[in-house]
């Protein structure tokens, strides 16, 4: 009697956790839903090669929000995956001491900076510094919140190469910092690869940091230092405005977006865990 | 006697210089991301100046929000951002501890990685696609299906009083806590694999069921890491801006109600900061997002300690 008690609370502790798992999928199957229902139809050829109409005016699209989230991006990465990557390997390999350590934690903090205030920041670095919002404005907020994870994805992944292959190379006589660049990183490459192109997939949906630093553009990216038109911050500017016209297009922004992410992030584990056999 | 020494000198100072610029070159970028955090936190020091000099520390206890008479104070935001995350984590404490024990207890073998990772894709959703969506579609639910039993069965209650339009405090908490389910869940995850299998072992000797483990074994051990991804999800929490901005409403009145609109400190932000024209108000608003870099900078270090003892010196740790 009581033995049947006690299985019974195990299984209702069961359904209930289980039912947490299945509560916390339901807005992911919502959200991905609402956006492929309402993004299908208004996605077309023109909607990702023709620049914005006035509100009204059929037709249009976002054409120019995608390159500009592709240069804004790029800037980041230029800026984020040298100085990501290269602290990593620091950490990972010369980084067994006070300094190293305290690296370690400062990027682990980091990682939990507010993308707005990472804009902030880059609106008081450099758009107060050229008096104008522009995409490397935009491209140093979002590096700043790639950076930490780049470094940290990197550190960890080098980390896992195995002591055995770095003192076969060390034996040979190869000096430390070719053993590094030549055995370590090749063997840790895929994870570093892996680290960054989540670190991509993350940053480019990124708003907030954008808001106040590349800003906005309702026509083709003409220079560096201008303002730039991006696919989360339209979207944004669609979603506010009470036009539905406008609405179909932030749902159609969103799809092409979350495509953009989903794939990278699918993708890029899809291919670690085939390699690792996970 | 010189030649021979001098022959192993050079060698080795080959292989030293080699080595020494490869490591002074990373240790350089290194460096970079000291050198970051001090910027990070000096601008936004300095270009607050005006705001913490005009207000002192008035900024941080009075309401009024006024940019045309330029009087600015902060607590309306302060209330905001604390309120919601502490809705959120109300409603997603449980939820994630419950994902967190499922996935490492009891959930069939097969099931537990392709559910952990749609929970973790969750996270990849961009927040201002999830504030999309919760304009259009978690906002009509909550005023249409959530808000009237509350408010029926709960009126009595303060917090369940008032019209309700949609875009409020309640929905705003109930879109930051799906935002932190999947960071509260996963780091609850590692740190509940961190339990050593003897733990649940003896347990099991015991003739305990896989739930009476989990009670006896497993949550007593991880349960100051469990408190570090609780504090993590906070942080998460108050430094979202987009899906927030787009639902909570943006009224700065501090209300009892969760039913009526209210304003988070990344939210005034996100919504004033390009418009601000004056100096001081430019200035109190960065002061804003000082202090949101600190309070965020607080919980990060506070929960890392928390699950660092956990994940790094026990040697479970992410692979």
């Amino acid at each position: 009697m009581k033995w049947n008690k006690r299985k019974l609370i195990d299984r209702i502790m069961s359904f209930l956790t289980a039912a947490c798992v299945v509560i916390a999928i339901i807005p992911l199957v919502s959200i991905l839903y609402t956006v492929i229902i309402n993004g299908i139809s208004a996605i077309n050829l023109d909607f990702l090669t023709q620049l914005p109409k006035p509100v009204g005016e059929p037709g249009g699209g976002l054409g120019n929000a995608i390159q500009g989230t592709f240069i804004v991006v790029g800037i980041a990465c230029l800026i984020g995956l040298p100085i990501g990557i290269l602290s990593g390997v620091y950490l990972s390999e010369y980084g067994d001491n006070r300094f190293g350590r305290f690296v370690s934690f400062v990027a682990d903090v980091l990682t939990g900076t507010p993308s707005i205030v990472a804009g902030m920041f880059a609106y008081t670095f450099i758009v107060l510094y050229f008096r104008s919002f522009s995409a490397i404005a935009g491209g140093v907020a979002l590096s700043v919140l790639m950076i930490p994870i780049v470094t940290r994805t990197t550190e960890e992944s080098l980390k896992l190469v195995p002591g055995s292959i770095k003192e076969a190379s060390l034996a040979l006589g190869i000096p430390k910092w070719k053993t590094t660049l030549y055995i370590v990183i090749s063997t840790g490459k895929s994870g570093i690869i892996t680290g960054a192109l989540l670190a991509i997939a993350r940053i480019s949906g990124e708003t907030a940091p954008l808001l106040f630093t590349s800003f906005g553009n309702m026509f083709w990216a003409n220079g560096l230092d201008k303002p730039i038109s991006t696919m989360p911050v339209q979207i944004y500017t669609y979603a506010i405005t009470p036009f539905p016209d406008w609405h179909a297009k932030a749902w159609a922004g969103a799809l092409v977006l979350i495509i953009l992410i989903l794939v990278l992030n699918i993708g890029v584990r899809f291919v670690t865990r085939r390699k690792y056999g996970l | 006697m010189d030649r021979p020494n001098l022959s192993f000198f050079r060698i080795s100072r080959r292989k030293l210089s080699g080595d020494f610029i490869f490591e002074a070159i990373v240790g350089l970028f290194a460096l970079g991301i000291l050198i970051l955090a001090f910027l990070l936190f000096r601008e936004l020091f300095i270009e607050s100046g005006l705001s913490r000099n005009t207000f002192g520390l008035r900024f941080l206890a009075t309401s009024t929000w006024d940019p045309v008479n330029e009087v600015f104070g902060a607590l309306p935001f302060i209330f905001g951002t604390l309120v919601s995350s502490f809705l959120a984590l109300l409603i997603a404490v449980p939820f994630s501890l419950g994902i967190a024990i499922y996935l490492c207890e009891l959930a069939p073998e097969k099931l537990r990685t392709p559910l952990s990772f749609i929970i973790e894709l969750l996270a990849a959703i961009p927040s201002v696609i999830i504030g999309l969506w919760g304009i259009f579609i978690l906002a009509p639910f909550i005023r249409d299906y959530l808000a009237p039993p509350l408010s029926m069965y709960l009126g009595f209650l303060p917090l369940f009083q008032g019209p309700m339009y949609g875009l409020s405090m309640l929905t705003g908490g109930v879109i930051l806590a799906i935002m932190i389910i999947p960071i509260t869940s996963s780091v609850s995850r590692e740190v509940i694999m961190t339990v050593p299998t003897h733990q649940r072992e003896a347990a099991l000797a015991l003739g305990s069921t896989g739930w009476e483990t989990t009670r006896i074994a497993v949550l007593p051990y991880a349960r100051s890491g469990i408190f570090g991804a609780v504090i993590l999800g906070f942080g998460r929490a108050i430094g979202e801006t987009m899906a927030v901005t787009m639902v909570i409403g943006n009224s700065p009145k501090i209300s009892e109600s969760l039913f009526s609109p209210s304003y988070t400190m990344a939210s005034v932000i996100a919504n004033e900061f390009v418009e601000a024209t004056s100096k001081l108000y430019v200035s109190s608003l960065i002061e804003i997002g000082l202090l949101l870099l600190v309070i965020s900078i607080i919980i990060n270090i506070a929960a890392r300690i928390l699950v660092w003892k956990l994940l790094r010196v026990e040697g479970g740790g992410r692979a």
